[in-house]
């Protein structure tokens, strides 16, 4: 047994809640600043620039979902560490790669566009549901990252 | 994250464009029978502040301190509307070089709201403790209080300041860093610098004299319009027919209000696209111009009222509205 291959395997754990849940927190940030601005000035809007806010925090739960499945894969829970070899640690690295940078990139500029759809609703708040889509469209890229990171973690023959 | 700094701001002020007033409610304002209704529809939208709904003065006054306030109270760097408080800043100074100078007390021509008071400047002005004013103020103030006192011409002292005060704008909008602000300064200058050819080409004034009164600006060339202004009324709009102030030579051909009013309405022009920004100091500056924009049409349908305007002249004077 190599002790590097399930090192490498938890590094990869790491990075698929580090990057995507950093990205979260950043982008819920740049949301929630505008949404502050928004109910400053008139508090009845709060229920919806609070949904708008919160988009942005998806990728963080893709993260944790990735890095939770690669912890139950290779023994972290449920006791038993798996047997790695370097090769299949570095495999399972690479399989987390996809929502950890995705999802630091996508949240934070889905905070962005979250911002400027609280825009909208301060303005307009009878168009909340197209304010929704605009920040909704940026998910597509952070699911279909947690989509590949899923297959290639599940598929890694351990 | 320097980019998002005035998310907060932009949409706080966002919520606050809701309350601008439209070209309808102008054209409510304009069908109103006198300036008490007039007064009147506007106290109704929240303007003014407490005992001030019969004073039409102290309404508007209060609505440009709400403005400032909004402004202060949000912006994270107060230092890129240098280009907006210049120049009361120098008028300020002009006024306390007069006071000092012919000794005579008016407290009532100063601007409280800019970031040396009145009586702040007149004490600088009379202990002259230059070193006391922001950036190249100093040398301006000495200079304009040596003229003053040697030579006894108002006007020149005018000049003096109001160059510098144009040349401090034009400054301020480099150093800002925001193209909107550039911009704004930019064009702020230039239109300053027509306003002086115009009226020196109608009093008959010399080269020196334009060369001394305008301060350089980019989209303007001075030579030019000089040349422009020693050459005729029209001569001038020709010019402006080749830069981008071409929209101006046509209100300048109609009469001196329709070119003011095209100026108002080409600042807010360029502004208006601030309204679809979400992390720059654009929509904080548009907000401010547009408030200025609307507190002034307010103003002119007042006094147009008070004074029996019909509605066509009044209309004449009217300002685009920026929502």
């Amino acid at each position: 047994m190599s002790e590097l291959g399930i090192v490498y395997a938890l590094l990869g754990a790491a990075v698929a809640v580090l990057l995507s849940g950093t990205g979260s927190a950043i982008g819920v940030g740049i949301a929630g600043q505008a949404a502050s601005g928004v109910v400053t000035e008139d508090p009845s809007k709060f229920a919806k620039v609070l949904i708008i806010q919160l988009l942005p925090g998806t990728q963080g739960l893709y993260g944790l979902l990735i890095g939770f499945i690669t912890l139950s894969k290779i023994g972290v829970l449920g006791g038993g560490l798996a047997d790695l070899s370097v090769q299949t640690g570095l495999l399972i690295l690479a399989a987390c790669l996809p929502i950890g940078v995705v999802g630091l990139l996508s949240a934070i500029a889905q905070g962005k566009t979250a911002a400027a759809a609280i825009g909208i609703v301060a303005k307009k708040p009878e168009q909340f549901g197209k304010a929704m889509l605009f920040p909704a469209m940026v998910e597509t890229y952070a699911i279909l990252a947690l989509l590949i990171s899923f297959l290639a973690v599940s598929g890694i023959q351990v | 994250m320097s980019n998002t700094k005035y998310t907060y701001a932009v949409a706080r002020i966002r919520a606050l464009e809701v309350s601008l007033f439209s070209d309808a409610f102008i054209e409510q304002l304009l069908a109103c029978k006198s300036a008490e209704q007039v007064l009147q529809s506007v106290v109704e939208k929240g303007w003014g502040g407490m005992h001030t709904e019969h004073d039409a003065e102290a309404v508007l006054k209060r609505e440009e301190e709400k403005t400032w306030e909004v402004i202060r109270d949000v912006a994270p760097d107060m230092s890129v509307f240098d280009v907006l408080s210049y120049p009361k800043l120098y008028h300020n100074l002009k006024a306390a070089v007069k006071e000092v100078c012919t000794e005579v007390k008016n407290p009532a021509v100063f601007y409280d709201d800019c970031p040396v008071s009145g009586e702040e400047m007149c004490q600088i002005v009379e202990s002259r403790e230059f070193s006391r004013l922001p950036g190249n103020m100093s040398r301006t103030a000495q200079e304009a209080l040596d003229t003053l006192l040697h030579t006894g011409d108002g006007q020149l002292c005018d000049i003096i300041v109001d160059r510098a005060a144009l040349e401090a704008i034009e400054e301020a909008g480099k150093k800002s860093g925001e193209p909107i602000i550039e911009n704004y300064a930019d064009t702020t200058v230039a239109i300053a610098d027509i306003k002086i050819a115009v009226r020196s080409q109608k009093t008959g004034k010399s080269a020196e004299f334009m060369r001394s009164a305008m301060a350089e600006c980019d989209s303007l060339s001075l030579d030019q319009l000089i040349r422009a202004a020693l050459a005729g009324a029209e001569e001038i709009a020709q010019y402006l027919e080749g830069t981008s102030y071409a929209g101006g030579a046509d209100a300048l051909r109609e009469s001196p209000s329709a070119f003011e009013r095209w100026c108002d309405n080409r600042m807010i022009e360029t502004l208006r696209s601030q309204k679809y920004e979400s992390f720059s100091v654009g929509p904080l500056l548009g907000y401010l111009i547009a408030r200025e924009n609307e507190i002034k049409t307010v103003r002119i349908i007042l006094t147009g009222k008070q004074n029996g305007f019909t509605d066509e002249a009044i209309r004449e004077r009217i300002r685009e509205m920026y929502v």
